[in-house]
């Protein structure tokens, strides 16, 4: 049986525990909210960039002439999941629901006898996937040591993913990232990223718009930073996800730990009054042994 | 005078939001000025000044190109990023002109190259009305 210093030890270690996991929560209790802000000043951007894109597909609908990044190669057989993670643990089951529906989707494809591509954002990603989808794994990009999320990081990732395309690499790209609902309910999502497709919500309306210079040029120049605003988009919800999932996590964890530190004092507690129980007993038969 | 919506966002965030007069548009293809009631028009934008006739006077702010999408009601300028005048620094120009400088000299092939330059030639206008402007208001 343990003695009693062992268990002192035992609940000062859990204590120190807890303490850690506390910090941890209010830390990402704070860079929550500054992330819920990042994403809230990025909407109106994505929103507006959303409706003008409404406007212009409108416009080129029924050309031939449409950008591949547009209307599809015409093929549906080499598919890139783009999956977004975050670059740390401790955060729930934040970073698995994620590579989850991933590999879920990855399998669905491979079942089917379509190629699959792997381009993943963040090390847990990664790392996560390594495992079983080591040669699919294309290219990855890492985000630790960015500092602040800005739109730079968007446009890289954007930029590397129309090259691939370009070089005709894939035909179909689906982002994996987690929308972010509230701080308790993180929604892994899905969203198709090449050919690009106008959200349905924003129907365009019946307006014709005078391109300037023509629609083609504009397109070319449109669509990669409309897909850099869909990613731009989905890494701020995910870090928003990611914080808001860590909170939950270490909020959890700090109550498990007191829990565990009431157990252990109580358990403690009962040793020691047994063992001077026992001692009382034995003083008190030697006593009448005399 | 009559007014219309004008909204001036970049990715980072909405920098204008607000009912005014008038917008002068650095176009691709030239300049062009924004008033109520403009036809449907969609519009790429070069690195230039944007200046906004609101209710305080005229507002200039410094955009690195983008889109426009102008309607009879409102006017939306999709900005890759937008600093008011005031607030701009030329350092930020003077590396954007030596990044095109660079890219221009590694480019291969005609296409690119004839982006680039055109890209390096709008930079350097925007630089000299910026050093107009401010030398005008010394």
């Amino acid at each position: 049986m343990a003695s009693l210093k062992d268990m002192r030890n035992r609940i000062a270690s859990t204590k120190a525990t807890q303490k850690i996991t506390k910090a941890m929560q209010m830390v990402a209790a704070s860079k929550l909210r500054r992330a819920q802000a990042a994403a809230e000043i990025a909407r109106p951007y994505a929103e507006r960039m959303d409706r003008v894109f409404a406007n212009i597909a409108a416009g080129m609908a029924g050309s031939d002439s449409a950008p591949k990044l547009l209307g599809g190669t015409g093929r549906n057989q080499v598919h890139l999941l783009i999956v977004a993670t975050g670059e740390r643990g401790l955060a729930g089951a934040f970073n698995s629901s994620i590579v989850r529906l991933a590999r879920d989707h990855a399998n669905r494809l491979i079942a089917e006898g379509k190629e699959v591509k792997i381009l993943t954002v963040g090390r847990k990603g990664y790392e996560q996937l390594r495992r079983n989808y080591e040669k699919n794994i294309v290219d990855r990009v890492e985000l630790r040591s960015v500092r602040v999320l800005g739109f730079v990081n968007a446009q890289e990732i954007g930029e590397k993913v129309t090259a691939m395309f370009e070089r005709g690499e894939f035909d179909v790209a689906t982002l994996f990232y987690s929308r972010f609902k509230s701080v308790i309910s993180q929604i892994p999502t899905a969203q198709q990223l090449i050919p690009a497709a106008p959200a349905a919500d924003s129907a365009a309306p019946q307006v014709y718009y005078e391109f300037e210079p023509d629609e083609e040029d504009i397109l070319a120049e449109f669509l990669p930073r409309y897909i850099a605003t869909q990613i731009f988009r989905a890494l701020l919800e995910n870090n928003a996800s990611f914080y808001g999932s860590q909170m939950s996590a270490m909020d959890n964890a700090t109550r498990n730990a007191g829990e565990m530190i009431r157990k252990q004092t109580l358990t403690y507690n009962r040793t020691r009054q047994a063992m001077i129980t026992k001692e009382l007993i034995e003083i008190i038969s030697g006593a009448e042994a005399l | 005078m009559a007014t219309f919506h004008f909204d001036l966002v970049s990715p980072e965030k909405l920098v204008f939001s607000g009912d005014v007069q008038q917008v002068d548009v650095p176009g691709s293809e030239g300049d062009f000025g924004v008033l109520a009631e403009h036809a449907p028009l969609i519009a790429m934008l070069r690195p230039g000044i944007v200046t906004i006739y609101g209710d305080s006077g005229p507002t200039r702010v410094v955009v690195s190109g983008g889109f426009a999408e102008v309607n009879p009601e409102s006017l939306t300028i999709l900005a890759d990023s937008a600093v008011p005048l005031d607030q701009f620094e030329r350092a930020t120009l003077t590396a954007m002109i030596d990044e095109a400088q660079a890219a221009l000299a590694a480019a291969t092939d005609d296409r690119t190259r004839d982006r680039l330059a055109d890209r390096l030639d709008q930079l350097k206008a925007l630089d000299a009305s910026i050093a107009g402007g401010t030398a005008a208001a010394h």
